[in-house]
């Protein structure tokens, strides 16, 4: 594991991408298959299933450190990490080497030989073995386990551990990076790494080796394996933060498409072996065939061999919109399937593209081309009331025509435009210059800043996780939480607004502090729905800061009857006044924020 | 006998003794002014009369200005003040910093020890327990998750730091406060004169300030020269840019990201670290951007801080700045009188 903490330690040493790249490259020359594989795992942000409850490892942490409960959560609260709180807090031990100097530099005056992995050194497939066991221990002979590795490593190496069991590396590297870093390593396109790395990474010495192998080799064929997605860029705003279409050229040059809000996913249908495969993949590499069999159902009625991107949704066949991203959220994570949900919350895959027909690759065609195959092969197999759909063509010949079916986003239940050239080809990642999304304004709010508590990861211990009121009845007078939200301001107003919470903390409970209702803030967000999950018995989607407004003082903030207007249909959906008085008694406090959240 | 009122206790311009009638590093102009450093936020400018420890004469001359009216008093010598005898006694935060010691006619003692460390400095006296009825302690890292490496192997790290670069062709900045960390960290790489790549350090104009008031009082420090300088000994490279490959550069934590930053070169060329306490959190130092982050601080750690109660032996400590709810509540649950000492700046900065 010594090579890993090294290698986490370099990257972590370091601003600079191409440092970075060449220190995961050379960690994937050097490392046997075996752990390389885990190390790719883990690096594109993967993590072991949960192998010890957290309350657990916080406990053993605690009696290890000699601490209470509470000062454990204070720590936990400042450090903004678990696994760096209970390395930091564990009984002193060894300082750690210097990670062994990187293989461009031969600092032979410099000497130390900390690379030789020593006889205890433990390789990192090896500990993830050590590790996998855990999950089938009584928690006595769990706290053994590791209170003895935390004995016996050294602090990094304890750090690395501790996430390992805790979740997300973080380090800082994304996806794409570690690709490119393969692709460097082993002389590869790193579009074709991308692909193959599509579709669920298996953390084994063969996947590993069939990710690096040379071009064009068996290894690119695989049945069930998605394509990596091209996504749309935003577009370039003008100096009055408009988007500025005009810049893209003309409009008739692009296919303009409603910009659904759901999952972005592949559906494939390939002939092979044992009946071919059929597999819907999200966009966050999830396997959803399980979860949308209505879709998945109408996939395999579809004649013929096929990949097509789209977007899942569920839909709202008698009011022809998608309904909101919360509907389609009770169905994620549901592999057992209700009739009731079927129902309620139907899915729905509106395809955008087709990537593949009959086993040929047709990503290097042009858009019109593909959209033409597209509608042809799912328009010959039209039904009512489909679970696959072709996504509706939105015609215009100018920007400005454009613009107008634009400003009717919002009621369609959908978040804008998506802007693609139609001589495009199907690339991979988020390529500028082909694919844009021109997205709606979102709604906004004017709330007045009522609590904050210290944000976790590079925010550790600043204030940073704020929570928002608006009036209740008129201004002055109560003012009931409606949203928390974490971005949209820099640096510099992150540090003022930082200092002056501290300054003006009316009340502590823990790490949270309620402050003086001073400071207005404009919160967009890009719908409103009703909810109980703050006072105000609403829950926004996206809420950030758009503008830190020190022209208004409180009373200008919002009252939640303004907020009201908001809400789709102020008819059914609309929560009564009681309903709001309840949920209040039942949050005294601002929701606590878990700790899975990345800044 | 009836509870005495505190000796010291806060108003509006700051830590006030009444029996003294003077104040204890006044946020306002106050009349009498007992100054612990010559930080920004401890000595301010514009009361009436100063006294400061005898060692950091020079530092609060250049602080609070020619014409301030400043008494120097030595180390461990008692003066009067009111009808409180007062004295000044090592704190180790930075040259001539002072913890203040008050005795009441009555003798009851408190000490107000400011900012303080315990980590080896060589460029003050080491902090020196005095003991008292009632301690007024910092708490800026009060959680025991600060624990501080030793400073020598950070500062054999930093060392590194520099070689490797150099050897690469990189330019180094280390960021550190302009008063205290600057000098320390020069005062260590002088001891390490014989590893550097260079004989000298470049440093920002606002650091170099204050370098003479550490000659004067006798400190050897690594040779500097001022970047603002121009220097026929750096000659301008190709892009008629002046060359600093293979050089560190100090500079204050506000030059990071600053136009100043552009005469070292592309981003690319160079290796920016800071030097702080507050390094010790993985998501500090990322949120800056530094390259590194380097662990060494003037503040006592939660160890020194804990460690540093305990031989005080006082029955009654007032915790202020940063943590300082932790520190009394955990003092209070090792069974002493233990409570925050409220100011209305809850000081938190990166500056540690």
């Amino acid at each position: 594991m010594r090579r890993f903490a090294d290698l986490f330690e370099r990257l972590d040493r370091t601003t600079s991408t191409n440092a970075r790249l060449d220190a995961m490259a050379a960690y994937f020359r050097e490392t046997p298959p075996e752990d390389a594989a885990w190390g790719v795992y883990f690096l594109i942000g993967e993590k072991l299933k949960r192998l010890v409850k957290s309350a657990d490892l916080r406990r053993w942490a605690m009696r290890e450190a000699g601490i209470e409960e509470w000062l454990f959560r204070e720590c936990r609260a400042s450090v903004g990490d678990m696994a760096e709180t209970i390395a930091l807090l564990l009984p002193e031990r060894a300082h750690d080497p210097e990670p062994s100097p990187e293989p461009v530099l031969l600092l032979e005056t410099l000497g130390e030989d900390a690379d030789a992995p020593s006889e205890r050194d433990l390789s990192l497939s090896r500990w993830v073995e050590r590790l996998s066991v855990l999950r089938h221990l009584e928690p006595r002979e769990q706290e053994r386990r590791v209170v003895s590795w935390w004995r016996e490593l050294s602090a990094r190496e304890v750090f690395i551990l501790n996430k390992l069991m805790t979740g997300a590396l973080r380090v800082g590297v994304s996806r794409t990076l570690v690709v490119r870093a393969l692709a460097r390593a082993f002389n590869i396109e790193k579009e074709r790494v991308a692909h193959r790395l599509m579709g669920g990474f298996e953390p084994t010495p063969d996947a590993f080796c069939r990710l690096i192998a040379p071009e064009g080799s068996a290894e690119d064929r695989n049945v069930s394996r998605p394509y990596p997605f091209f996504l749309a860029s935003p577009i370039a705003a003008t100096s009055d933060q408009e988007a500025d279409v005009e810049s893209l050229g003309d409009a008739r040059e692009y296919l303009a498409e409603w910009k659904w809000d759901g999952i972005r996913a592949q559906l494939i249908k390939r002939a092979g072996e044992a009946g071919g495969s059929l597999t819907l993949w999200s966009r966050g590499d999830e396997d959803l065939t399980l979860r949308f069999p209505e879709v998945t159902a109408a996939a395999a009625r579809t004649p013929g061999a096929f990949v097509l991107d789209g977007e899942l949704v569920a839909y709202d066949h008698d009011a022809q919109r998608p309904h909101p991203f919360g509907v389609l959220q009770t169905r994620i994570g549901r592999t057992n399937v209700h009739e009731r949900a079927l129902r309620e919350a139907p899915g729905v895959f509106i395809a955008y593209d087709v990537l593949e027909l009959d086993a040929a690759d047709l990503r290097s065609r042009a858009l019109v081309e593909r959209r033409r195959l597209l509608e042809d092969l799912l328009h010959a197999h039209a039904g009512d009331r489909r679970a696959i759909t072709v996504s509706e063509c939105v015609v215009a010949t100018s920007w400005e025509a454009l613009r107008e079916r634009r400003a009717s986003s919002r009621s369609r239940g959908v978040e804008g435009l998506m802007l693609k050239r139609l001589d495009s080809p199907y690339r991979v990642g988020r390529v500028r210059g082909d694919w844009w999304k021109w997205k709606v304004e979102p709604l906004t709010i004017d709330a007045v800043l009522t609590y904050a508590q210290p944000g976790s990861g590079r925010r550790a211990n600043l204030l940073t996780d704020y929570t928002f009121s608006v009036w209740r009845n008129e201004p002055g007078g109560e003012l009931v939480t409606i949203t928390k939200a974490y971005s949209g301001l820099n640096a510099k107003e992150i540090e003022t607004l930082d200092k002056w919470i501290r300054q003006h903390t009316l009340e502590r409970f823990g790490p949270v502090r309620r402050v003086e209702p001073t400071h207005v803030f404009e919160i967009g967000f890009e719908a409103i729905g009703v909810s109980d999950r703050h006072k105000a018995g609403l829950a926004l989607r996206f809420p950030r800061m758009l503008r830190w407004r020190t022209d208004k003082n409180p009373h200008d903030a919002d009252t939640l009857a303004s907020v009201l207007e908001l809400l789709p249909s102020r008819g059914a959906d609309a929560p009564p006044a009681q309903t709001v008085q309840e949920a209040d008694a039942l949050h005294p406090l601002p929701e606590k924020t878990e700790d899975s959240r990345t800044l | 006998m009836p509870a005495s009122p505190d000796l010291l206790r806060v108003d509006d311009l700051g830590l006030r003794c009444e029996l003294g009638s003077f104040h204890v590093d006044p946020w306002r102009p106050v009349e009498h002014a007992v100054i612990t450093h010559a930080h920004a936020d401890h000595a301010r400018p514009g009361s009436g009369r100063y006294w400061c420890a005898e060692a950091g004469l020079g530092l609060a001359r250049r602080r609070l200005g020619a014409k301030a009216e400043i008494t120097p008093i030595p180390y461990g010598q008692p003066f009067d003040l009111g009808s409180v005898r007062v004295s000044l006694h090592p704190a180790g935060h930075v040259l001539g910093s002072a913890q203040v010691r008050v005795e009441s006619p009555a003798g009851e003692v408190w000490v107000a020890a400011g900012d303080y460390k315990r980590a080896h400095d060589p460029t003050c006296a080491p902090f020196e327990p005095i003991p008292c009825d009632a301690f007024i302690t910092e708490a800026t890292f009060a959680l025991p998750v600060y624990r501080f490496p030793e400073p020598g192997i950070v500062m054999d790290e930093i060392v590194r730091w520099w070689r490797e670069n150099a050897e690469r062709g990189r330019v180094c900045v280390l960021f550190c406060y302009a008063l205290g960390k600057a000098q320390r960290l020069l005062a260590e790489l002088h001891a390490r004169r014989e590893q550097l790549p260079q004989a000298f350090a470049w440093v920002h104009g606002s650091t170099n300030l204050l370098n003479p008031a550490y000659a004067e009082g006798g400190i050897d420090l690594l040779p500097t020269r001022r970047v603002s300088d121009r220097d026929a000994n750096n000659p301008k490279d190709a892009h008629g840019k002046r060359d600093y490959t293979g050089h560190l550069v100090l500079a204050p934590p506000s030059a990071a990201g600053s136009t100043w930053m552009r005469r070292f070169g592309p981003a690319s060329r160079v290796d920016t670290a800071f030097a702080s306490g507050w390094m010790h959190i993985r998501g500090v130092r990322r949120r800056r951007g530094y390259d590194r982050g380097f662990v060494i601080s003037d503040h006592a750690d939660w160890a020194d801080l804990v460690r540093t109660i305990e031989e005080i032996g006082c029955r009654r400590v007032l915790a202020t700045h940063g943590s300082s709810r932790t520190l009394a509540r955990y003092l209070r649950e090792q069974g002493l009188d233990a409570s925050e000492l409220e100011t209305p700046y809850e000081t938190e900065g990166e500056d540690g």
